[in-house]
């Protein structure tokens, strides 16, 4: 009984604010549009019943998704986007990651503080700060023309390469932990037995130290790759208007067209997009833990 | 000891150059003079004192800091309350839905986040504003917590419970005396990291807020989407402050207190 009043605070609060909600979104997905407050037709009732409101149901929301070009286009150009900018994440974030692990070991706290600190910085502002970095007249730019190496400013702000450089930077962290923390754990002697049976030191990271910190590179390829995939911030601050991302497309949607039906249909889907690499996730974890144990 | 190379060496400069450099340039452009952020135009502290001025990011401001008082206080208690029913719980119907439910949120998109909530509230007939955003950032924030309190419940020793109630304790004043005391640093870094989502989030808000509450994050996104300029510099540089200042401080704090805890567990097995 006392078990009880623990579970069920937390669990009727989930239940309200996070379940129902996405019941809500289902629905209003396969309602149709209208000039109305709120802008759609119910299409349910309790007076006809559940069967004749399932007799009824059509897709016309998803099937208008597939129709029109923007949507796919936004969902591919998302997908792009973020595979890009995890696999730049990576190259970026495990040489930081590798360093942290060499370097002796009373630096490594301040080293590991120094990569968490960013992240409790406010995103808003870590994507604000490349605003003025990348413009036609920004930071960059001018020592760019000051060194000489380019003679009109290059246009970064507002394409697709600004978005990228605005994804790594913002989830560096995410990547770099993991991959840290699977680093740290590898027995040293396991290299120097591979140097000592004739490895070079090259081939020794590639056959030793790469496929043992596999487990970290993994959750942190998702750990960038599954918030990247809904981003909006970074593609609407600092991409251009040719940027499709399914995040600012869906804000667009809901804000600018007002059209909640279609908004909600796009929502359902990008959330059964992303079950895949979620579900993928989690088993990398589990596989992780049972390797601990 | 050769294990640094250059190699690492220049590969940790580059990567803290990376991370760093941005924010050093924002900071040291607030306190530019010249009204065009990109030109240096000698020092003056004015972008502060107008943002002082400025009435409607101070009230932004204080209606960020309610809401996140708020909703962390919020999903302080009900996250450790999860925490505790999915590591001392045992089984129970609907576990699974349960343990789904508290994981989903932290890789959800913001976008559907808001979304949903937006239109349960409109469902309901609930008026949009400060409530609605304590309640939208209380439901993810309880996740955040509820994971940091469960990595800490479930490395403790459980016999130090079991031996508090064998002595008679009841099991509420075991969680009060025994439990909660060791877990405590685990929830007050439960709290700061809700505290700090709910300063941060500009989506949710955006979705769940209504034409009585704009918070911090709104405010600063439609602005900066005009362009940079000097004034959010140097609001930034003091969101940075306050959030390094905290952030130092907290871990200083935990660190003290972890070891101060393993004296006393160690104190407690040897006596």
């Amino acid at each position: 009984m006392r078990r009880f009043f623990l579970i069920a605070p937390p669990y009727a609060w989930l239940l309200l604010l996070f379940l129902a909600p996405f019941a809500i979104v289902v629905k209003i997905s396969l309602s149709d549009y209208a000039l109305a407050i709120p802008p759609y037709v119910p299409k349910f009732s309790w007076d006809e019943g559940i069967g004749a409101y399932l007799s009824q149901l059509d897709f016309e929301n998803y099937i208008f998704l597939t129709e029109d070009d923007l949507y796919w286009k936004a969902y591919l150009s998302s997908f792009k986007i973020a595979a890009i900018s995890t696999t730049l994440t990576l190259l970026v974030g495990y040489p930081i990651a590798y360093g942290m692990t060499r370097v002796p070991s009373e630096w490594r706290p301040t080293l590991m503080m120094l990569v968490i600190l960013p992240f409790w910085t406010s995103f808003l502002i870590r994507v604000y700060a490349w605003m003025g970095i990348l413009s036609s007249e920004g930071y960059l730019n001018q020592l760019l023309l000051w060194i000489g190496v380019i003679d009109t400013p290059l246009i970064i702000l507002n394409t697709n390469a600004a978005v990228y450089i605005g994804i790594v930077y913002t989830y560096l962290p995410f990547m770099i932990l993991p991959i840290y923390s699977a680093l740290e754990r590898l027995d040293e002697s396991l290299i120097e037995a591979a140097e000592d049976l004739g490895c070079s030191r090259l081939k020794a990271f590639w056959l030793v130290t790469i496929p043992l910190s596999k487990t970290g590179i993994v959750a942190g390829c998702f750990l960038v790759f599954i918030p990247a995939l809904g981003e909006f911030v970074i593609p609407s601050l600092l991409g251009g208007s040719n940027t499709l991302m399914i995040g600012k497309v869906l804000w667009e949607e809901f804000f600018s067209n007002r059209d909640w039906p279609v908004a909600s249909a796009v929502a359902v889907v990008l959330l059964l997009l992303l079950v895949i690499p979620i579900v993928l996730f989690q088993r990398n974890q589990q596989k992780q833990q049972e390797a601990e144990q | 000891m050769n294990k640094t190379s250059w190699f690492n060496v220049v590969s940790l400069t580059l990567g803290f150059a990376f991370l760093y450099i941005p924010m050093i340039i924002l900071i040291i452009f607030s306190f530019n003079e010249s009204k065009l952020v990109t030109v240096w135009a000698g020092f003056s502290t004015k972008w502060y004192g107008e943002l002082m001025h400025n009435k409607a990011f101070l009230d932004a401001a204080w209606v960020t800091i309610k809401v996140a008082v708020f909703s962390s206080t919020i999903a302080t208690v009900l996250g450790t309350m999860a925490a505790y029913v999915m590591v001392r719980g045992g089984r129970f119907r609907g576990r699974t839905l349960f343990s789904g439910m508290i994981y989903a949120p932290l890789v959800m998109p913001e976008v559907i986040t808001g979304l949903s909530l937006l239109l349960l509230f409109i469902g309901i007939g609930l008026d949009r504003g400060v409530l609605t955003i304590v309640l939208a950032h209380g439901t993810f924030s309880m996740c955040y917590v509820s994971v940091v309190v469960s990595s800490r419940l479930v490395t403790f020793d459980r016999s130090l419970e079991e031996a508090a109630l064998d002595l008679g304790c009841s099991p509420a004043e075991a969680f009060r005396l025994v439990t909660l005391p060791i877990i405590a640093p685990a929830v007050i870094s439960g709290w700061l990291l809700a505290f700090t989502l709910s300063l941060d989030d500009l989506v949710i808000a955006s979705f769940t807020t209504g034409p009585s509450a704009t918070t911090l994050p709104i405010k600063i996104f439609s602005a900066m989407r005009l362009g940079v300029s000097p004034e959010i510099n140097a609001l930034s540089t003091i969101m940075i402050a306050i959030i390094t200042v905290g952030v130092i401080t907290a871990s200083l704090v935990a660190k003290q207190q972890l070891v101060r805890q393993r004296r006393e567990e160690q104190d407690a097995v040897r006596s």
